[in-house]
């Protein structure tokens, strides 16, 4: 497992905050993904034999929760969200454009390894729906003006990268 | 795991029926006790509780007291104590024994929640049962019986699942059957300690499944087989073989090792199909390895000895080579063989006045259901005065005697005298007459063969690592051209110039009870299912080979622990 130094830090760090190893399963995935930017199943072995646990049970772990990725995504993470508030307001209009713009399915990386496009549940923004996170940025109201906007806004990101 | 504390005795009311149970005792458990049956699934008296199939519901009440003054509240009505039930149902696996606990299982409102439990369970199974090889004996189906609806209100799609996944070498899943009561993941922690069965996806996908990467391939993978409600783990030799409610049960036991596991062979027209593990919960729960399932395979086995001869013919033979070197025999009994042929092979050795040897089987225990004594019986060979001490591997004591030109005849009862270690010369230099059931180097230079039958075709009984004498019956008859372990050794003996033995286990245990000091006052009808332990003091100093296992520590290690 090849993970910064900062990062092994703080996994030694949090370990000992738990009254059981075992506890320390779930934030040790999440540093892990941060790193790495997916759970890959290297991972998976790596959680298992630092927590004196079965690769079996981290797995199990990994698959419950729909945030710890088993694969790789694009450099942005649009997450658009499809619970009942969001859906009724258009939600899957958003998602399907943001589709079309970056010529990728959901759940895909695009061809240039840039956007990758999700649905994920009830963001806890019901009152101004349709929302998305892109990244760590929450955007309110994103109808298909607003998503062309963001859409735009993240390939002028991309250009100024490279 | 719910062993309960032996001492303490509560009083506990289940369907009306009052009985005294030890505290802690589940009440599924206690009901079975009173003969009330709480269906259930995820709940195996061998495994920890985790409460999750919700088919044991229960309603749960306690005697009412007066919160102040703690005097119990009398119900005018009855002029019993009140009883105050719990409205909402209680899962009867995690619910344990306690003085005054009232339990109904049979009401309106328990039948309500094993409908629903049903309900929900059935939502998303194929149905399958018709090519289903746990038909027959599928909790499932059985409940559906009592509890179905007999039809479904189910208009939404069923999940799609893997239909067949090779978990290991020997168990396939159907994850559509799978009801998720997480039985087989307990087993593979708790018992087989081998952890690598899980559920992924949880939630309206759960799917059972083996870490990538990884096998269900311990040497125990099959009792998930047994202990799977449904019929989602099934056994790869067994699938689509034959229907189970077409097969006759035997009991027998796992002659892998000195362990002793108890077992049941099932056959139909004279074939065994399987064999599965039988409760004893002083040898093997509820368990045995994977590798004693096989040993049923020698009884149709390629290798397989018949004679063609008849045995009166064989036994003609066999008298005229014992005739011809008289005082310079010797016998070589068996670890393998019954506690009942063991005393008629040293009433053989006395008749022929030689030597008695036996050869040991050793290899590494598991810890679990497989001892380091890989011969069944050795305390049988012991406790009948077949030998006095353990056995070696070789037979260098009896080599030296033939070398010596001390020996010239060999009766073989069972054993390869080359694989114990005699030499092509030294047997060049002997007559062989050698009894077993499979082809061997020895049989194959033996003057006389004697066909006899495996441990399925024949009963008797056997001593395992704890001294407890256990009996098999026969599941199967014996090929044509192969004789009576029994019959075979009782006429050597009289060709030998002995006394008449009788040649039927209630013969021979007539003798074994008048003549054998440990099992004085027994007859084989009378050993119990679950086996007698026997005095060992004799042998208490005799440095055993087996480790600690399921229900055993060895005696020295005891002591000095
Ligand atoms: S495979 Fe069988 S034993 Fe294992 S969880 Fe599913 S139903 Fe239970
Ligand atoms: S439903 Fe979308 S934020 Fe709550
Ligand atoms: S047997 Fe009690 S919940 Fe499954």
């Amino acid at each position: 497992m090849n993970l910064k130094p900062e990062t092994l830090a703080r996994i030694d760090e949090v370990i000992p905050h738990y009254p059981s190893k075992r506890s320390a399963t779930l934030p040790l995935l999440h540093l892990i993904q941060e790193d790495v930017g997916y759970i890959p199943q290297e991972a998976i072995e790596w959680v298992a034999a630092r927590l004196e646990l079965q690769p079996i049970n981290v797995y199990e772990v990994v698959t419950f929760y729909p945030m710890f990725r088993q694969k790789p995504i694009g450099r942005r993470h649009v997450k658009v969200c499809r619970t009942l508030s969001c859906a009724l307001l258009g939600a899957y209009r958003t998602c399907e454009t943001f589709e079309r713009e970056f010529g990728v399915r959901r759940g895909e990386v695009s061809a240039d390894g840039e956007v990758t496009v999700d649905f994920v549940e009830c963001l806890a923004s019901c009152g101004t729906a349709p929302v998305v996170m892109i990244d760590d940025a929450l955007h309110e109201k994103v109808d298909v003006a607003r998503t062309q906007e963001l859409s735009a806004q993240i390939r002028r990101e991309a250009a100024a990268r490279s | 795991m719910t062993s309960p504390a032996k001492t303490e005795l509560v009083t506990v009311n289940i369907d009306g029926k009052e009985i005294a149970v030890p505290k802690g005792t589940n009440v599924i458990e206690a009901a079975r006790l009173v003969g009330v049956d709480v269906p259930h699934y995820c709940y195996h008296p061998k495994l920890s509780v985790v409460g999750n199939c919700r088919m044991c519901l229960v309603e749960m009440g306690m005697p009412a007291v007066d919160p102040a003054t703690k005097a119990p509240v009398m119900d005018p009505a009855t002029g019993c104590q009140k009883i105050n039930w719990i409205p909402r149902p209680q899962i009867g696996c995690a619910t344990n024994a306690s003085p005054g606990l009232h339990i109904r299982t049979q009401t309106p409102q328990i039948r309500d929640c094993r409908e629903g439990v049903m309900e929900f369970l059935l939502i998303n199974h194929p149905l399958d049962c018709p090519i289903c090889d746990q038909a027959g004996e599928c909790k499932l189906q059985e409940q559906s019986t009592g509890y179905g609806r007999g039809y479904s209100r189910f208009v939404e799609q069923k999940n799609v699942k893997p239909k067949r996944t090779q978990l290991g070498p020997r168990v396939t899943l159907d994850d559509e059957r799978c009801i998720l009561c997480s039985r087989c993941i307990r087993f593979s922690k708790e018992i087989a300690k081998d952890d690598v069965l899980g559920f992924i996806d949880r939630g309206s996908y759960s799917t059972l499944t083996c870490y990538p990467g990884r096998k269900l391939e311990n040497n125990y993978s099959l009792n998930t087989v047994d202990i799977c409600p449904v019929g989602a783990l099934t056994s790869t030799d067994f699938r689509f073989k034959m229907r189970v409610w077409f097969l006759k049960q035997t009991n027998s036991l796992d002659t892998e090792s000195s362990v002793g596991a108890n077992t049941v062979v099932w056959s139909r027209e004279g074939v065994i199909y399987r064999i599965t593990p039988r409760r004893n919960d002083a040898v093997n729960d509820t368990w045995m390895a994977d590798s004693g399932r096989l040993l049923y395979k020698a009884v149709r086995a390629e290798s397989r000895l018949t004679a063609k001869d008849s045995l009166a013919a064989l036994l003609a033979r066999a008298e005229t080579i014992l005739r011809l070197s008289p005082g310079l025999a010797a016998v070589v009994g068996s670890g393998q063989s019954s506690v009942e042929e063991q005393f008629l092979t040293r009433q053989l050795a006395h008749a022929l006045n030689a030597p008695a040897y036996l050869v040991s089987r050793t290899a590494e225990g598991d810890g679990i259901l497989v001892s380091a004594d890989r011969n069944p019986n050795v305390r049988g060979a012991l406790v009948t005065g077949l030998v006095s001490d353990l056995p070696q591997p070789y037979l260098d004591d009896l080599g030296e005697a033939i070398d010596r030109g001390d020996v010239r005849t060999v009766v073989s009862v069972g054993e390869d005298l080359m694989a114990a270690g005699l030499s092509a010369t030294q047997l060049a230099k002997i007559s062989v007459i050698q009894l077993g059931t499979q082809v061997c180097a020895s049989s194959v230079a033996a003057s006389v063969v004697i066909p006899t039958l495996t441990v399925f075709e024949k009963a008797g009984t056997m001593i395992n690592q704890q001294f407890r004498l256990q009996r098999f019956a026969k599941a199967v008859a014996g090929p044509v051209g192969a004789f009576d372990d029994l019959e075979v050794l009782a006429r050597l003996i009289a060709a030998a110039g002995g006394p008449a033995e009788p040649s039927d286990l209630a013969g021979v245990w007539t003798r074994l009870a008048a003549e054998i000091p440990a099992l004085r006052g027994l007859s084989y009808a009378a050993v119990p299912e679950t086996g007698v332990v026997l005095d060992a003091s004799p042998w208490a100093s005799l440095p055993f080979v087996e480790g600690e296992s399921l229900h055993h520590r060895p005696a020295l290690v005891a002591a000095s622990a």
